[in-house]
């Protein structure tokens, strides 16, 4: 896992300022306030918060898959130095899969259940590369063989597999066309703990293999300190916080990054109560991001203070 | 046993103070699965005795098709079980009331399931909801005193009583799920049971669920059955904890008594997928192959040694683990569940053994 | 839909919309708490079915008012051409056209709501009967419904009629019988599958009643879909009932769309080209058909939001970038 330095590699992924509006028929809401952040090439940056803080919506963004009610207000994004919002339909068409692949919520449950695995696959060789069929299947069981999963079940339809072969299913059909960035959006909710573990892992070996970045959406923090480098917290559209994976959870400086962390019950020790998050609006106005320490921002204002906490345990 | 000083509520993990609330003996539960032409029979659940006491929270925990979910449907009787015994209270249930619950045990045994958006019918306002379950259990008169009763019950779950009015639909997760729980209490059950009520919940949320069900446990002394795969949520709210693989229970005790030396190769396995922020880089292939091996092939047992231990390859042993006091046994390790039965539920694609030998050999592909 | 076509994203984009206020500022997102009728109305298609079923039955309530006396009575001279004086020409006997399809509508409409209500009424029960009381009923009354979805629909309503004493009681009997399997098999599989879902556990759980749950708790779920059958079912009634009366199997006394066009084709309006005398009455029943299913569209379009027309945008061409 390589962390990125010096300006010579260029940039995989650079948002600046990015803004999505939900345009409703009564109100518009901001999903994404001018949130910025860059990503390396062979880079994994974690982007964490509650649902509902915007982090789907800014995964959308990037592959241009919003559509009405959202719109992109303001900002740009850069992917490899060009500029996304400006692609036609058919650059589009390209960069999407072969150089951006997404591997949505809860997708190991949109599999196709009426094809098997192997024509799932298949399809996106056919349709991307235009292989032919036998040459499709040869990469899809070398897919297959990368996620440690058996050729033999190419044949199996989807609800033959387990919830966590699905899953590495889902990430072999991500990665098939070696894309430069890889989006997970939550890609071990509904998984259980032993399970969700090894599809980390899985994560993490083929990063190493193939050597993409990721772009790492969840709202459990805890998954993210073994497999990001850097990772940034969001709240309300906002980032209030965003320095390397390691130094965050040891130094955590915004009060929301802090509950947020504490909202983990401890494996050791006794058996203390904690506070936790309340459920109501808790920070407004939340400030542009200041630099606290080398690599680490946090939403900040000038005299290091934040807006109150509110709210109940 | 050390003598306990009388106390109003009993002692976390303490020996008893009573009989239990709920007891199982014996609890099996089999289901048809299959088509027309290839009925088969899947046994969920095979021989389960389980207490749970008065006034304490267990954690029944294991992963998915474990059963665990199985056990809170028979005793909350959405189904029949097979055979075996569910003593609630005292009374022999399956046996008093065998094809349906009465009123009267509805009023003692609630649910809190676990979507939830699910578990609120849409098109009724939370109002509703309390109201229905008040009005079936407490002898509560038709207008008068239901509006302060209302008003308490959202206070006791941290919710605004303007919220009465709402529908569910416009309430975030972790409200409905506190709606979900009020609705239970409504009913002042003597136990409730929870599952996964906090797994489809964003895990900033879940903690305020849970200090609820601790105060719940504290202030009104309702047992509950909570059942996860989340073991560091059953170590905060849990006394006692009960890991459960493949329809069968492996070991139980007091929480942080089995989750800091866990007896069982499953509890193991578990705990060392748990993801902990000061333990990074813990996931080890080779570890986790030898523990799914002793899991399903264990060939010795660390009791064998003792002649007081018992250890039999074909009964379910039971031995003790430290300290009387936590309550702590774990399941023979030379009894072997049944092939079939344990490798659907450590579902992998390749062999045990191929995970052992694969770490090695699995280098970098051209 | 393989993995790979993101149109799915859609809805999860849209799910991502901060709910920061517990209590949302306007609760339109759903459709169905906020009263079917009041969402239909608001519905293009479903307001144009209801205004053109309004008039028609306006029309039948009005018929004694616009066009007064006994309809078949002899007013003219027969087989004549609309005129000013009979705006929509004479039948081959001579009666006033306009005076007979307006009174038509009142036992054509008539006949149709009761055999959709009462239709949808056995559907209905037999459906959420089947669903609640467990197998062995279902089975039982699966059993039923296939053998009266599988007997021959016309052949049956032809016998039935033949048999039982002429009269517009006999034609709502038998096209109930006929009509009712059809929506019995819809309503079950959605009762079935409402009947799945936790807050059905849920209620079973608090102790609720079963025939409370039944109709308080799963029927409430189901309204789109009733209403969707109801008026399919409404259409069966009217288009069956001139079936059959055109055939001559109803009572050719009443006077309604079905004997209208039965005492043309007698009376050789066809043959001798008097299109004024079969074609008002067929036209208003292709009408009144086509009025519900514009209803039947909308409820459809309110209840499902993916079929909404509103502001569909081509994918990714770069429009929903607004700077």
């Amino acid at each position: 896992m390589t962390g990125i330095t010096d300006a010579a590699p260029r940039n995989v992924l650079e948002v600046s300022d990015l803004s999505v509006e939900y345009r409703g028929e009564k109100r518009t809401t901001r999903a994404v306030d001018r949130v910025s952040f860059t990503i390396g090439p062979g880079e994994a940056f974690g982007l964490a918060g509650e649902s509902g803080c915007g982090k789907s919506t800014a995964a959308n963004a990037i592959m241009r898959l919003l559509r009405d009610p959202a719109v992109i207000t303001g900002g740009s994004i850069l992917f490899d130095g060009r500029d996304v919002l400006a692609m036609s339909p058919d650059e589009l068409r390209s960069f999407r899969w072969r150089e951006v692949a997404m591997v949505f919520q809860s997708a190991m449950n949109s599999l196709n259940p009426v094809m098997t695995i192997g024509d799932q696959i298949m399809d996106i060789f056919t349709t991307h590369e235009g292989m032919t069929k036998k040459q499709a299947r040869v990469r899809a069981a070398e897919l297959l063989d990368l996620v440690q999963i058996d050729a033999g079940r190419l044949k199996a339809y989807p609800h033959q597999l387990s919830g966590g072969m699905r899953q590495r299913v889902v990430i072999a059909m991500a990665v098939a066309l070696h894309p430069t960035l890889l989006i997970m959006d939550e890609p071990t909710t509904a998984l259980d703990v032993v399970v969700q573990q090894e599809i980390m892992a899985q994560i993490g070996d083929l990063q190493q293999e193939l050597g993409f970045s990721i772009l790492f959406i969840t709202h459990d923090m805890s998954l993210m300190i073994e497999l990001c480098d850097r990772m940034a917290v969001m709240y309300s559209g906002r980032f209030v916080e965003t320095a390397e994976a390691k130094g965050l959870f040891a130094n955590p400086r915004h009060p929301y990054t802090r509950a947020l962390i504490n909202a983990f019950p401890p494996m050791h020790g006794p058996v203390a109560e904690l506070t936790g998050l309340g459920e109501g609006v808790r920070f407004t106005n939340i400030p542009d991001l200041v630099e606290v320490s080398p690599g680490h921002l946090a939403a900040l204002d000038s005299a290091g203070t934040h807006d109150s906490l509110g709210g109940r345990s | 046993m050390t003598a306990q000083p009388p106390t109003s509520r009993p002692q976390p993990g303490a020996s008893p103070q009573g009989d239990p609330v709920i007891s199982l003996r014996g609890l099996t539960k089999d289901f048809q699965v299959g088509g027309l032409f290839s009925r088969r029979t899947v046994r969920a659940l095979n021989q389960i005795d389980l207490d749970v006491e008065r006034g304490e929270i267990m954690a029944l925990v294991g992963e998915s098709g474990s059963g665990k979910s199985t056990i809170a449907r028979c005793v909350i009787r959405l189904e029949q079980p097979t055979s075996g015994q569910i003593v609630v209270d005292g009374v022999d249930v399956v046996r008093e009331e065998p094809r349906r619950a009465s009123h009267e045990y509805r009023g003692k045994v609630q649910m809190v399931f676990q979507d939830p958006f699910g578990s609120l019918n849409p098109i009724h306002q939370v109002r509703h909801f309390l109201e229905r379950a008040i009005r079936l259990h407490t002898g509560v008169g038709r207008r008068e005193n239901i509006e302060s009763t209302l008003e308490e019950l959202m206070a006791t779950v941290d919710l605004p009583a303007d919220l009465l009015d709402t529908h569910a639909y416009e309430l975030s997760g972790g409200q409905r799920q506190r709606v979900a729980i009020a609705r239970a209490l409504a009913m002042e059950p003597q136990v409730i049971l929870a599952d996964e009520p906090t797994s489809m919940l964003d895990v900033s949320v879940r903690i305020g669920i849970l200090n609820l069900m601790r105060r719940l446990r504290g202030a009104k002394g309702i047992s509950m059955l909570y059942i996860t795969h989340d073991l560091a949520s059953a170590r905060y709210v849990a006394d006692r904890t009960t890991v459960m693989f493949a329809g069968e229970l492996v070991e139980s005790g007091r929480s942080t008594s089995v989750m800091d030396h866990p007896a069982h190769p499953y509890t193991q396995l578990l705990l060392s997928a748990v993801p902990d922020p000061d333990r990074a880089g813990s996931y080890d292939p080779v570890e986790r192959a030898r523990l799914r091996n002793a899991v399903l092939h264990s060939a010795s047992c660390p009791f064998d040694g003792d002649p007081n231990a018992g250890c039999s390859a074909t009964e379910p042993v039971r031995h003790a683990v430290g300290d009387p006091a936590d309550r702590h046994w774990v399941r023979c390790h030379m009894y072997r569940p049944s092939a079939e039965v344990a490798a659907r539920a450590l579902a992998t694609d390749k062999s045990e053994d191929d995970d052992i030998a694969q770490p090695a050999a699995r280098g970098k592909k051209a | 839909m393989s993995a790979t076509d993101p149109s799915e994203v859609v809805i999860l984009a849209a799910a991502d919309m901060p709910e920061k206020e517990p209590r949302a500022a306007s609760p339109r997102r759903r459709a169905r708490p906020e009263g079917l009728v009041r969402s239909l109305l608001r519905n293009r298609k479903a307001f144009a079915g209801l205004i053109i079923l309004a008039g028609f039955i306006l029309l039948a309530l009005l018929a004694p008012v616009i066009a007064p006396g006994d309809p078949s009575i002899i007013t003219g001279q027969g087989a004549q051409a609309p005129s000013a004086e009979h705006l929509f020409g004479t039948t081959p006997k001579g009666q006033d056209v306009l005076a007979l399809t307006l009174w038509g509508s009142r036992s054509s409409l008539l006949v149709g709501f009761v055999v959709g209500l009462a239709a949808t009424a056995v559907a209905l029960l037999v459906g959420l009967t089947s669903a609640f009381f467990g197998r062995a009923v279902d089975d039982g009354l699966s059993l039923i419904t296939n053998v009266f979805l599988l007997l021959p629909g016309l052949p049956l309503l032809v016998i039935l009629a033949a048999f039982l004493p002429p009269g517009l009681g006999t034609v709502m009997l038998v096209l109930t019988i006929t009509g009712w399997a059809g929506g019995a098999r819809v309503l079950r599989s959605q009762a079935l599958s409402i009947r799945g879902k936790d807050f059905v556990a849920a209620a079973i759980v608090t102790g609720e009643k079963s025939l409370r749950i039944m109709f308080r708790e799963i029927l409430p779920n189901m309204a789109s879909i009733v209403m969707i059958t109801l008026l399919g079912v409404v259409i069966f009634g009217i288009g069956a009932q001139a079936g059959l009366e055109f055939l001559g199997l109803g009572d050719p006394s009443v006077v309604s769309w079905g004997t209208n066009l039965y005492w043309a084709s007698n009376d050789g309006a066809l043959m001798s080209g008097s299109w004024w005398a079969f074609v008002p009455s067929g036209a208003a029943i292709a009408f009144v058909a086509f009025a519900l299913a514009l209803i039947n569209y909308g409820v459809d379009e309110v209840s499902n939001p993916m079929l909404r027309s509103a502001r569909r945008r081509p994918f990714g061409t770069g429009t929903e970038v607004a700077r």
